[in-house]
């Protein structure tokens, strides 16, 4: 008896002739660039494998190393936290002196460019032992040429007189002090009136009539007239603005940064002087006077002590 | 054993044909013998192709699927051994093993002994056998084969021509049902 040819047995034995006839060409196919085709075939069949065996494995390793074997990370972790606060500690400490390093800069560039004024450098080493007076003392005193009513300045503006002077120390009263005050005249209008100070961060500047114009964020300067500070010195701006009877109450922030003293200048004289402003200093809030050059052809010598 | 039954059902009546021993063999050699040297006395008759034609008789006569793609593969690897170095292994067994198992198939539900039947059976199956070795050509080897040309439209006139006489003389060798 003759059997039914099996049309799927047949069709699957065609697919396998086919393919094993196919496997026979590419075994003897060459590609230039390629090599064999067979070896092309299988790398091609078995290098999807070969990515996700590699891919499965890299995810199990990851899966591993942050899920499971982390024996030591809490140590690992307070270690980091340790050097971490060592290190911001150490950023502070760098910070620190290069913002040193940016005043001293200043200082002395402010010190080069009025090298014929005399003057002293000198750091502050404390500040008031009371809450209601603003004082500082220096490290320099009587030693260093300095007297008492010497003016104390900054590159950025005035900053207070001295008070009292020792062997080694001396002692400023700021600007900011209400027994403190300064000679002082408005940029634009050249009205002139004393500056002084209330406990308070700003100053206040009197006896400007209300007739007068006054702008707000106009320029107040030294006027010289105090014997004390050389003209054109910057003391502050006008922040406030009120009428007042008879005379506006004019409030002025302080150019030098009163409450961040580190180091400044003593002017080592009485008699009258000039400085040069040529270039605004670091954070200065006021822009730089405009000083006469009369202090480079006519220099003032330092009082002798 | 009855050599004739009835394939599909009620629908038609078509005869298994058995062939007399080592015909199939025989047939075979022949044409890859003719196919090998005719050529070189007489180069037009490089247009025919005799193991083609051997492989559509004996698949549209036996109308067994796997006995004819087994005869069209071994019959399609013994040209491409006897062909030059250019055509690998296995070009002209794929498409042989494809036309023994389309002419089984199609001559299991069809009428071929009609020599109509066969001149145009033979040129769709030369057709296709052309494409295979086209395709094949194209993207196992990298080949630029056309699809069609002339020269292949008339050789598939030209062997389904002589596949109706072939075929007649071929008859010859069955066993006498």
């Amino acid at each position: 008896m003759v059997g039914i040819p099996s049309r799927h047995r047949s069709i699957f034995l065609l697919g396998g002739v086919v393919l094993l006839q196919v496997l026979l060409l590419a075994v003897q196919i060459k590609r230039d660039s390629q090599g064999r085709l067979i070896r092309v075939w299988t790398v091609g069949a078995v290098s999807p494998f070969e990515r996700a065996g590699a891919h499965g494995v890299s995810h199990i390793r990851d899966t591993w190393n942050h899920y499971f074997a982390l024996q030591n990370t809490s140590r690992e972790n307070e270690e980091l936290k340790r050097e971490n606060g060592a290190l911001k500690l150490q950023i502070t400490q760098l910070q620190s002196k290069a913002g040193e390093a940016d005043r001293l800069a200043a200082l002395l560039k402010f010190r080069q460019t009025n090298v014929d004024v005399p003057m002293i450098s000198a750091r502050v080493i404390s500040g008031s032992a009371d809450s209601g007076s603003q004082t500082i003392y220096l490290d320099r005193g009587e030693r260093d040429g300095i007297r008492k009513n010497m003016g104390v300045i900054t590159p950025d503006g005035v900053v207070g007189k001295v008070i009292e002077s020792y062997k080694d120390t001396a002692q400023v009263l700021l600007l900011t002090d209400e027994h403190s005050g300064v000679g002082a005249m408005l940029v634009e209008s050249r009205l002139q009136g004393p500056v002084g100070g209330t406990g308070e961060p700003l100053l206040v500047m009197k006896y400007i009539p209300n007739d007068d114009n006054v702008n707000s964020g106009e320029r107040v300067v030294t006027s010289g007239m105090d014997r004390i500070f050389p003209r054109d010195l910057p003391v502050g701006t006008i922040a406030e603005i009120k009428p007042g009877i008879p005379f506006k109450q004019l409030r002025v922030k302080p150019a030098a940064s009163l409450e961040r003293l580190e180091e400044v200048f003593v002017l080592l004289t009485m008699k009258p002087l000039e400085l040069k402003q040529e270039s605004p200093a670091p954070n200065s809030a006021a822009p730089p006077a405009t000083a006469p050059s009369a202090a480079a052809t006519n220099p003032v010598p330092p009082e002798k002590p | 054993m009855n050599d004739t039954y009835d394939i599909r059902g009620s629908e038609l009546h078509i005869e298994v044909h058995k062939f007399r021993a080592g015909a199939i063999i025989l047939a075979t050699a022949f044409a890859l013998v003719l196919q090998a040297f005719l050529p070189i006395y007489f180069p037009k008759t490089s247009i025919l192709d005799l193991p083609l034609l051997i492989v559509i008789y004996f698949g549209l006569s036996r109308r067994n699927p796997s006995t004819g793609l087994l005869l069209g593969m071994v019959i399609g690897i013994l040209q491409d051994s006897l062909s030059g170095p250019t055509v690998p292994l296995g070009l002209y067994g794929i498409a042989k093993t494809i036309i023994g198992y389309l002419a089984s198939s199609i001559g299991a539900r069809l009428d071929t002994e009609h020599p109509a039947a066969r001149f145009a059976l033979t040129i769709s199956f030369f057709a296709v056998h052309q494409g295979i070795i086209a395709l094949t050509r194209r993207l196992l080897l990298s080949q630029p084969e056309p699809w069609f040309t002339m020269h292949l439209g008339i050789a598939a006139l030209v062997n389904a021509f002589v596949a109706v006489f072939l075929f007649m003389l071929l008859d010859r060798l069955r066993k006498p049902s």
